[in-house]
């Protein structure tokens, strides 16, 4: 990993940072295999230059980046809360630049309503995409989406670093979408692909599960997973057993100011 | 002739001696791996699963034990099944203690509404008050003035391999072929008795 240069953002939560050890080797990345241990160590040749992101869809200009390009936008570091479906959290300073930058770049057309974000898809390269045992069973390429004033939303990152340096594999490397106020998964990694649309696009999780995984996944501690509570969350930082805590989950994972506006008039229990 | 290859009370110490040891040496080093911080990322998640796993293996070992020493005419191989079954509790205790104490930090309002909301857990949590039971009963003294009923109290180990498996089947997020292998080995094991099981089945009906 390279180091970057940045500059500090405002957005800065004030907590204990989680080590870096730790964000590192405790990863959902099921295309590297399905424990959170897997992707650490399965992925540590992934090749991540030459690497292709390309927006398109309902855009005035299509853009492709190449490896370099990621790196082209005035990135900043910002200290983002992560909150895990699973109930777990971490505090991770991330290094990126807004995904509105990149959009209002690529000109989104008056049709454009959603963003629909895509991994890559490479079984060479990432063993749970060989099989369905080895995948956990979910569709590859994995994909995610967005309403576009969410995408708009000046905290939703473009992430190309962690730690002051590049992403590692594990992490979503080299570029990957961060959106603090949702639960880990729609943040996804390893984007090869972002295409702006008319109609709301399908989502990985929500068609694995959709009893379980909605398509906006906001945190909150009121609607619980129909197998755990979110009403709390164990807080990752440092140490060993028994050195986390246990603490109340926030709506919007504490970012209700910046966001609560976005779902006025929305019933959050059934558009979970 | 049948008795030929008989193993001797020698052989069954050894045996015992050696399941002693290897289920201490992995309930200590792991534990002791995990408040060092060398169990990964996160090492109450680790914790919570290998002891969960090492219950469940353990109380398959124990199922495994009379078929086992029927098929082999091993007779005295029955020694090591209790011993096997007290040692799933422990490690079913240390399940059910990591889950509470470092995952929940002993909230025990939030243990409450898990065990009733929460289908898993529920499976789950009376599994572990069936194996509880059948633990303080293996007491010598116990067995002893139960009789006849302690045979049918400890039939009740049947119903308790089910639920965790089903218990582990829930549990999981995507993924079912793990549990659906270990559930099959429950159902195996289960099916191997099943002459006893439909008498007494029968019997309760009845």
């Amino acid at each position: 990993q390279k180091a970057l240069s940045y500059t500090d953002s405002s957005h800065r939560v004030d907590e204990t940072i989680t080590t870096e050890h730790k964000a590192t080797t405790h990863n959902n990345f099921y295309e590297f295999g399905l424990s959170k241990s897997d992707p650490s160590q399965n992925a540590q040749s992934f090749q991540v230059d030459p690497w292709s992101l390309t927006i398109d869809g309902e855009v005035e200009n299509t853009i492709t980046l190449g490896y370099e390009d990621l790196f082209s936008y005035p990135l900043e570091e910002r200290i983002y809360r992560l909150r895990c479906v699973e109930a777990w959290s971490m505090v991770i300073p991330w290094v990126g630049f807004p995904l509105a930058a990149l959009l209002k770049k690529a000109q989104p057309t008056s049709k454009a309503k959603y963003v629909a974000f895509q991994t890559l898809y490479d079984p060479k390269q990432m063993i749970g995409q060989t099989s369905r045992f080895l995948g956990g069973g979910i569709r590859y390429p994995y994909v995610e989406g967005l309403r576009l004033d969410e995408a708009m939303n000046p905290l939703t990152l473009m992430s190309v670093g962690m730690y002051g340096k590049t992403l590692p594999p594990q992490n979503g490397a080299p570029i990957r979408l961060v959106v603090p106020w949702k639960y880990g998964f729609k943040s996804i990694k390893s984007l090869v692909k972002i295409t702006l649309t008319e109609k709301q696009p399908p989502t990985t999780w929500n068609l694995s599960a959709p009893q379980e995984y909605g398509f906006y996944a906001n945190v909150n501690p009121k609607v619980d997973h129909p197998r755990w509570s979110q009403a709390s969350e164990r807080r990752i930082t440092t140490g060993g057993l028994g050195a986390d805590k246990r603490i109340p989950t926030l709506p919007f994972n504490g970012y209700a100011d910046q966001v609560a506006s976005l779902y006025t008039g929305m019933d959050l229990r059934r558009f979970y | 002739m049948l008795k030929r290859n008989q193993l001797g009370n020698k052989s069954i110490v050894i045996i015992k001696t050696i399941i002693h040891a290897m289920c201490l040496y992995f309930l200590m080093s792991r534990f002791y791996f995990a408040f060092t911080d060398q169990l990964g990322g996160d090492p109450v998640q680790a914790i919570i699963h290998f002891t969960g796993m090492s219950a469940f293996k353990l109380l398959l070992l124990t199922l495994a034990v009379t078929p086992l020493a029927q098929w082999s005419q091993q007779g005295k191989l029955m020694r090591i099944r209790r011993m096997l079954g007290l040692w799933c509790f422990t490690f079913a205790v240390a399940h059910f203690y990591s889950y509470t104490a470092f995952d929940l930090h002993f909230d025990f309002l939030l243990l409450g509404s898990e065990v009733i909301k929460r289908p898993y857990i529920t499976v789950g949590f009376f599994a572990w008050v069936l194996l509880m039971l059948l633990a303080i009963t293996s007491l010598p003294i116990l067995v002893r003035k139960l009789g006849k009923r302690w045979k049918r109290l400890h039939n009740w180990i049947y119903a308790s391999a089910l639920l965790i498996g089903v218990h582990f089947w829930w549990s999981v997020k995507a993924d079912i072929t793990e549990p659906v292998v270990y559930f099959v080995m429950v159902v195996g094991l289960l099916s191997l008795r099943w002459q006893k099981l439909k008498r007494y089945l029968g019997s309760a009906r009845r």
